[in-house]
């Protein structure tokens, strides 16, 4: 019994593999691909999708080297990678398939609600530690970040910290999860959440990219109508112009791929 | 009859020569794992301290021609904005990353193969004199007429070994320093086993010398039980039980600490403690404790002055080996600690230890680039203090040995 099944389970990852386009790369569009691939193939009985995670740097490699159809990315392609696939003389193509919102969280008891990228800067990288230096109680600042491996933490670093490093000793956690439940229960925390993963034990904060002047709130709206800054498009980047790819990215762009996106909590491309 | 004799014969042969084999293999194993792991660890040392394919250059009006690490991060900071300190002339550093010339010249101008990029980002930097650029070095204008390359070192043992600062993903220079992940792990480990230790002795005393058989028959599965709890399961109770309750008592900003992590990490070496400790203990010779009791001594007395020298290298063994999982272990610490990579000034603060950054950080360091190897060096460095702590062991299980 075993054993037929051994060989059922083996044929059938043979037959897989053969045909299926194959996805690779950022962990944090790994759900939403999952998820894509999983209703693409209910609704195209012969079409094979499999989706593997990595990070985004693995994706976007394995589709120089050619072990993946599809390398799915929650950053831009940077330049140099760029050049390697030219250099191997394929075409890159890009499509932006939805777009992620972090939102800044804070301890529900803080009183702060609106917070500037400069503010945020200088937390991050150390320069204000009290909360009573941006307007809040004398509460020292404790402040958490994702591990640097996740694309999240690069995004953050790019965005809201222009590049300069996290404050040496930063407390760093391995999960978004595990963040919602420090910052729940630490009086003086702060964080960045993707916007999918807000719920009532932290309180999201109102940012501003232009000094002061406007605070946005992060919500699914204001991120789809473009006024709140701290988004990030998720991509897919292909090189070949094949029939099958194509099939599957006009799924995802589609109204009902694009209700999935909706309903992981991701922004709509389109 | 003869060949059946044969037959049993060439079992026994066969057997044996399985034995040997996998004898063998283990160590020839063990073996490769260390040289591998030390291999790729030192491979460390053969990498540049400048991000790989990139390189700095300045204006070449500016007399400084050499930038540390350190000095590069805090340029790149904006914590130094002035190049006389570090001996250059009265005037504004501008710093300059390679995507900037986007902003400035479109892609799609720069030629086929981007042949163009060089020249432009060559006027660049020789336009600017407070500039320094962080650029590819496929794409880095020549180094003449107005502009120098920084010289980028190789990374130091000194870098390494006693380098403060931990920003293995920092540009354009990356941080390897062991200090803050080495006295972490120190510290987790010296406050588990110092919570751990008397504690479990004292379950061992309790459990072979005063609780009667019915209690030792329950309390000895239900330890032996903790030992089996998955780890992940102990850093989940950790950061939503144990990590509140540390900041409540101690009035902390943050509950994620050493100590949370070191509590932690005691209640997981006390079965391995307990049951060795207690085994050893109940393996004491009746005829001693008899003749120690017959000779008018109290059971206080018998167990202090008999039972625990009797069992002390089975106590050490027990103490090694809770060190040992204080030491190597990774998930639970990783979710309690906060992983902050400081050097901590006491107990209340967070720690990184090295076991977590190899878990947290392994996963998306690009495969043979520095940052991989330095976390193959951190394990060595594991390696070397778990061996360092048995041998330890060993030496004093013989000593006292001797006295007896």
């Amino acid at each position: 019994m075993k054993k037929t099944m051994l060989v059922i389970i083996s044929m059938l990852s043979l037959t897989l593999a053969l045909n299926a386009q194959k996805i690779k790369g950022s962990d944090t569009v790994l759900p939403l691909s999952q998820k894509e691939a999983e209703s693409y193939m209910k609704a195209n009985p012969s079409g094979r999708v499999t989706v593997t995670g990595g990070g985004s740097g693995v994706g976007i490699s394995a589709l120089v080297d050619g072990t993946a159809d599809i390398a799915q990315s929650s950053r831009r392609i940077k330049f140099m990678e760029k050049h390697k696939i030219k250099e191997s003389g394929k075409t890159l193509r890009e499509v932006i398939v939805a777009y992620d919102a972090l939102a800044i969280v804070i301890h529900p008891s803080n009183p702060i609600s609106n917070m500037t990228r400069e503010q945020l800067e200088d937390i991050f990288t150390g320069k204000i530690t009290n909360w009573k230096q941006v307007g809040g109680s004398d509460l020292k600042i404790v402040a958490y970040s994702r591990e640097t491996s996740s694309g999240t933490y690069e995004f953050f670093k790019k965005s809201v910290l222009k590049d300069k490093n996290y404050v040496t000793g930063i407390m760093s956690l391995p999960a978004t999860g595990a963040i919602i439940q420090s910052i729940g229960q630490t009086k003086g925390a702060i964080g960045y959440v993707g916007v999918a993963y807000l719920n009532p034990s932290v309180k999201p904060v109102s940012v501003s990219y232009d000094a002061g002047k406007t605070f946005i709130a992060p919500t699914i709206e204001n991120a789809r109508n473009k006024t709140y800054p701290v988004v990030r498009p998720l991509y897919y980047y292909y090189t070949k112009s094949d029939a099958k790819i194509k099939k599957y990215i006009d799924f995802v762009l589609s109204p009902a791929g694009q209700k999935l996106v909706a309903e992981m909590g991701y922004v709509k491309a389109n | 009859m003869i060949k059946n004799k044969f037959f049993k014969r060439l079992i026994e042969k066969g057997v044996e020569a399985m034995l040997t084999l996998s004898g063998a293999v283990t160590s020839i194993i063990i073996l490769f794992m260390c040289i591998f792991l030390f291999v790729e660890g030192f491979g460390l040392f053969k990498s540049s301290t400048v991000e790989e394919g990139y390189s700095i250059y300045v204006n070449s009006e500016n007399p400084v021609s050499e930038l540390s690490p350190q000095e590069l991060k805090q340029i790149f900071d904006s914590e130094v904005t002035n190049w006389k300190e570090f001996g250059g002339k009265d005037q504004a550093i501008r710093v300059y990353r390679f995507d900037e010339i986007f902003k400035t010249y479109p892609e799609e101008e720069m030629g086929e193969d981007f042949s163009i990029l060089p020249i432009v980002l060559g006027d660049v930097v020789r336009e600017n004199e407070g500039i320094v650029a962080f650029l590819p070095t496929d794409f880095a204008p020549e180094a003449n007429n107005g502009i120098k390359m920084i010289p980028a070192d190789q990374i130091s043992f000194s870098d390494f070994f006693l380098g403060e600062e931990w920003l293995p993903t920092a540009t354009p220079s990356p941080l390897f320093g062991l200090m803050p992940l080495l006295l972490g792990t120190l510290l987790v480990s010296l406050l588990a086993i110092s919570i751990a230790l008397p504690l479990g002795l004292g379950v061992a005393i309790y459990l072979s010398e005063l609780a009667d058989e019915r209690t030792r028959r329950f309390m000895k599965p239900v330890i032996e039980l903790l030992a089996g709890i998955p780890s992940v399961v102990y850093g989940f109770f950790g950061l939503v039980v144990l990590a509140p309750i540390i900041q409540k008592t101690f009035n902390l900003p943050v509950g994620e600490t050493a100590l949370t992590g070191g509590v932690i990490l005691a209640i997981m070496a006390l079965p391995t403690i307990i049951s060795i400790a207690e085994d050893a203990m109940r393996n004491t010779p009746r005829e001693m404790r008899e003749a120690s009791l017959a000779l008018g001594a109290t059971k206080w007395q018998t167990i202090y002055k008999v039972i625990i020298p009797y069992s002390k290298s089975g106590i050490s063994a027990a103490v090694v080996l809770g060190i040992g999982r204080a030491i190597g272990e990774t998930m639970a610490v990783l979710m309690v600690t906060g992983n902050g990579a400081m050097i901590p000034g006491s107990v209340f603060d967070s720690v990184r230890t090295i076991p977590a950054t190899i878990a947290a950080e392994l996963g998306e360091a690009p495969f043979s680039g520095p940052h991989y190897q330095s976390l193959f060096l951190l394990g060595c460095v594991l390696f070397v203090i778990t061996m360092v702590i048995s041998v330890a062991s060993e030496v004093i299980s013989k000593k006292q040995n001797y006295k007896h």
